[in-house]
């Protein structure tokens, strides 16, 4: 870590791994089983490496009277073969012909699979072509075929084996180091080097190299296996080793032809084998996760059905506040990362009534979302969970009922339309499919009947032709006709409360204002309610009855729309509708308020704002500011308003 | 969808095209004299004087190109010397029992590690799996001729569950009922190493599918959790899984030499161990031609189910 510390700043170009090279030992060493494997195959190398000064019989000299001794006999510990010969002795130089074989064809091949790519990804164009159609040639043969074909030439021997195997394994470091040479060269760090007058040559193995060599091995950890397996395979067949040269493949090959009467002459070959390709698979393995993050496996969770509830203190006899179909109160969610806590959202109450909408706005990363997908449990668990606070609706608490009561109270209670509808819509179903699926999932209807619901639902949205249209794929409807059907989705289960997330952000302005009407319209007709979240107070003006403003997991303001927009008492509000476009003024936008949002995991004690607030003074970052109510009706967290008086002064 | 599958069908045109291009080259490249060297110990002077015939070797290489790939559309592919019948019906003949045992195989593996590889995801961090993860990376790092012994010696020599050889029970019936059992072993072996890969693909396959916006929006709907996972995920899943299905019949047609000697099964890839050692050049030469052939149409297929599953692609 001192090395990491005391390296010169890190220059332009993309890092060269050096000074994260002890990490990385440290992370393959996290890692139990990589480090398991590595320690197995040091022990093998080093056996094998010091074969010729270890105590051990001499491999070859044959002893017919000997023959087949069980392993365990009197001076041999593993047996010896039908021939007599020590099979320990035999293992370890058989050991040594594998290894040495293994990882020479790994080197050829790494050589020239990756001089290929090199200059294929960096020349581009016509070589590029030509080179990898080449290489398509050799992939199209399955892959020990070709291997036999090029032995079946040069004749049986082990050198032509360890040829064979290297040649066939060329494509795969060609295919890989091409595709990342290719996004090297069209890198300023490359044209830069061009335009200092550097050779080809130069470049390539100066620039363009070192950052592809962590792609080199790891397509050398992850093929060395398969090279040794195979060569191993070769001289069983008896195509690689002859004798009286033996490697692990031509013991086993020998050993075979005794299977029934000394099983041990070919068992045990074949058991290393295995302990040396296990061990060698296992540490690249490793290090593939370390050099390629991306790729590690645990890196992917699976998210489960409902996001977990584990909630420090259970409220007790929460009542809904009168008028509200759905009432949100206390809602705390966060995200365990590692050891970290990231508190996503820091008490939120949210009440929405019949037919009323209420948005919620605020940056991304303010938390709006995880609030709003906390409500039916759709927060990704993990890292996600639900800590505190209650979601009441027709009285009946969300977070305390169970998995299942929450998959049928989804789209039938409460239902969701999403941002990017090409995304958020199955791209392998048709729109019929999807729709009569949630249809289906809350009444029992034939399938024909089924369909007619879905098609009226298209007509609901607006939607021409929608017979026509049930038997589109998400990808042949463009992005505002696909967002209809999310909304008719939504519509299917005759739910009371819809939670849209930003469902217009994703669609180009015309089609925005269709799609705020379209829904506008829905809520009278169906007297339902809606959770709208935005970051964008101009779509909050057309629609929103009243508006909540979200910056760091909690509420700083909360009011009527027209109240709000009119007088905005919150420094935060203000400047986000100051970020509205007007209409024939586009250079109004400001697309971003200076600064960034806190992380959540770090935030300040006193007002989370006041790093970005022009009106912060010392009393804000004392302490925690509460929600004040300052006029009927509005509240706001701060205790230097725009507007109005707040008791905390 | 049949224009584009019309249009897949033409795109392997110039692949197999390529491939008697390379298998024709590769022979072409035989050190020394090459009658003699595909006579081998066959070669008498009138043997030699004939296959240099046959093969045209007084001619340029494009000339001794097209000529051979005349006879192949005629159906010749030159004699055996070793077996004095023409490399076309040996070819076929062989092929059509390695067909039988790479097939099974090849379905054994994908049925198996696609379960797998599911069961692994929908559980992940579970005991299960850790255990087919660890099952998984035994498949692959075993060699497969070293496991046909040892089933060999497990389910044949002491329980005598399974023969330990060959197609069909010399004396036997040979009904479709002797040739499973005589199948079931190699098949088993055969489809290890593929098992594991395509477990594993499935694996991260569906973990990252389940990650997607429109898992979210199908629980969104109230489906339920079954219906998420074996229908939207799956399907999805199976989309990317597919394609490394056609790779792996490469691997399971290669993987076939192996076990196909282990238990003397009379398919393509004993016949080629066999052809080089005693360097029968005209018969590997049709042989590795027909069992790359084959790997091509396997992938075709991968192809176009690919492309039935997934609309986008059309
Ligand atoms: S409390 Fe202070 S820092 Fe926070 S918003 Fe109000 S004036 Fe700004």
């Amino acid at each position: 870590m001192a090395e990491a510390s005391t390296a010169p700043a890190p220059a332009v170009r993309p890092a060269k791994h050096r000074s994260s090279r002890p990490d990385s030992l440290r992370l393959l060493f996290n890692n139990k089983l990589a480090t398991a494997g590595l320690l197995v195959f040091a022990l093998i190398v080093v056996t094998a490496l010091l074969a010729p000064v270890l105590p051990l019989p001499d491999p070859d000299v044959t002893a017919p009277a000997d023959r087949l001794m069980r392993p365990l006999s009197e001076g041999h510990l593993l047996g010896t073969d039908a021939l007599g010969r020590d099979i320990l002795s035999r293992l370890v130089w058989g050991s040594r012909v594998s290894l040495a074989v293994g990882v020479s064809a790994t080197l050829i091949a790494a050589f020239f699979g990756s001089l290929i790519g090199l200059v294929a990804g960096y020349a581009g164009g016509r070589v590029d072509t030509l080179l990898m159609r080449g290489i398509d040639m050799v992939m199209a043969f399955p892959y020990i075929l070709l291997a036999l074909a090029i032995v079946a030439v040069l004749g049986p021997g082990l050198l032509n084996a360890l040829y064979a195997i290297a040649v066939v394994n060329i494509p795969f470091f060609a295919r890989n180091i091409r595709g990342i040479a290719l996004g090297l060269s069209r890198r300023e760090f490359v044209d830069a080097a061009r335009l200092s007058g550097k050779s080809h040559a130069q470049i390539l193995f100066i620039e363009v190299l070192p950052n592809v060599l962590p792609v080199i091995i790891i397509t050398m950890s992850t093929t060395v296996g398969w090279m040794i397996l195979e060569t191993a395979g070769l001289s069983f067949l008896g195509l690689g080793a002859q004798p009286p040269q033996a490697d692990l493949g031509s013991m086993l090959g020998d050993g075979r032809k005794i299977l029934f009467t000394a099983p041990h002459v070919s068992i045990i070959p074949g058991v290393m084998i295995f302990i040396l390709v296990m061990s060698i698979n296992l540490l690249g393995d490793g290090v593939r996760d370390v050099l390629d993050p991306r790729l590690k496996s645990g890196a992917l969770t699976r998210p489960v059905a409902r996001t977990a509830v584990e909630r420090r203190q259970v409220p007790e006899g929460a009542t809904p506040a009168p008028g509200a179909v759905l009432d949100v109160q206390g809602l705390r969610t966060e995200f365990h990362i590692g050891s970290q806590v990231f508190r996503a959202v820091g008490g939120v109450d949210m009440r929405i009534g019949k037919g009323e909408c209420l948005g919620i706005v605020g940056e991304s990363g303010s938390g709006k979302s995880v609030a709003a997908m906390s409500i039916m449990g759709l927060v990704p668990t993990p890292p996600g969970r639900i800590t505190g606070g209650v979601a009441l609706f027709d009285g009946e608490d969300l977070f305390s009922v169970s998995d299942e009561r929450v998959r049928q109270l989804r789209g039938l209670a409460v239902s969701h339309v999403f941002q990017d509808p090409l995304s958020t819509l199955h791209p392998l179903f048709t729109v019929g499919e999807q729709l009569v699926e949630a249809i289906e999932a809350h009444q029992p209807l034939s399938r024909s009947q089924a369909r007619e619901k879905a098609a009226e639902l298209l007509s609901l949205v607006r939607i021409p032709n929608p017979v026509e249209r049930l038997k589109a794929y998400p990808h042949e409807l463009s992005g505002g006709m696909r967002q209809r059907v999310c909304i008719a989705m939504a519509l299917a289960g005759e739910a009371r409360v819809i939670i849209a997330d930003e469902p217009t952000t994703a669609l180009d302005v015309t089609v925005q204002a269709q799609v705020l009407s379209l829904l506008d319209t829905l809520r009278k007709e169906r007297n339902a309610g809606i959770l709208f979240i935005t970051h964008d107070f101009g779509v909050v003006s057309a629609i929103c009855d009243r508006v909540a403003v979200m910056y760091a997991g909690q509420f700083v303001e909360t009011g009527e729309t027209g109240e709000i927009l009119r007088a905005p008492a919150h420094p935060y509000t203000a400047k986000l509708i100051d970020c509205v476009p007007v209409l024939g003024e586009p250079d109004r936008r400001l697309d971003a308020i200076e600064g960034r949002p806190p992380v959540v995991n770090d935030l300040p004690v006193g007002c989370a704002f006041a790093a970005r607030c022009p009106r912060a003074e010392d009393d804000c970052r004392a302490g925690p500011i509460a929600l004040t109510e300052f006029a009927p009706g509005r509240q706001v967290r701060c205790i230097h308003p725009l507007i109005g008086e707040t008791q905390n002064v | 969808m049949s224009a584009y599958i019309a249009k897949r069908l033409l795109a392997a045109i110039p692949v197999l095209f390529g491939l008697t291009v390379i298998v024709f080259l590769i022979m072409a490249m035989i050190p020394g004299d090459p009658a003699t060297a595909i006579l081998g110990s066959y070669a008498t002077p009138e043997n030699v004087e004939k296959l240099n015939r046959d093969l045209g070797l007084d001619k340029s290489l494009l000339q001794q190109y097209l000529i051979w790939i005349a006879n192949l559309f005629q159906g010749d592919l030159g004699r055996s010397y070793t077996l004095n019948r023409p490399v076309l019906d040996e070819v076929l003949e062989r092929f059509s029992a390695t067909l039988i045992l790479a097939g099974t195989a090849l379905v054994l593996c994908s049925i198996l590690g696609l379960i797998a590889g599911v069961v692994s995801a929908v559980r992940q961090f579970s005991w299960v799996d850790k255990t087919i993860t660890l099952v998984v990376l035994v498949g692959i790092s075993i060699p497969s001729f070293w496991l046909g012994l040892l089933l060999i010696l497990v389910f044949a020599v002491n329980l005598r569950w399974f023969p330990a050889s060959g197609m069909y029970a010399i004396y036997g019936g040979g009904g479709p009922l002797d040739l499973l059992h005589h199948l079931f072993l190699p098949a088993l072996t055969l489809a290890v190493v593929a098992t594991g890969v395509i477990a594993r693909l499935t694996r991260t396959a569906m973990l990252e599918v389940l990650r997607q916006d429109y898992i979210r929006t199908a629980r969104a709907k109230g489906v339920t959790e079954n219906r998420v996972i074996y229908r939207h995920a799956f399907k999805a899943a199976l989309v990317t899984v597919i394609p490394v299905i056609g790779i792996q019949a490469g691997f399971v047609l290669g993987g076939a030499v192996y076990i196909e000697t282990v238990f003397q099964w009379p398919g393509i890839g004993s016949m080629l161990v066999k052809a080089i050692s005693t360097r029968d050049l005209l018969l590997v030469q049709g042989g590795v031609l027909v069992v790359a052939s084959a790997y091509v149409l396997f992938n075709l297929a991968a192809d176009v189910l690919q492309t039935v599953l997934d609309p986008r692609l059309r």
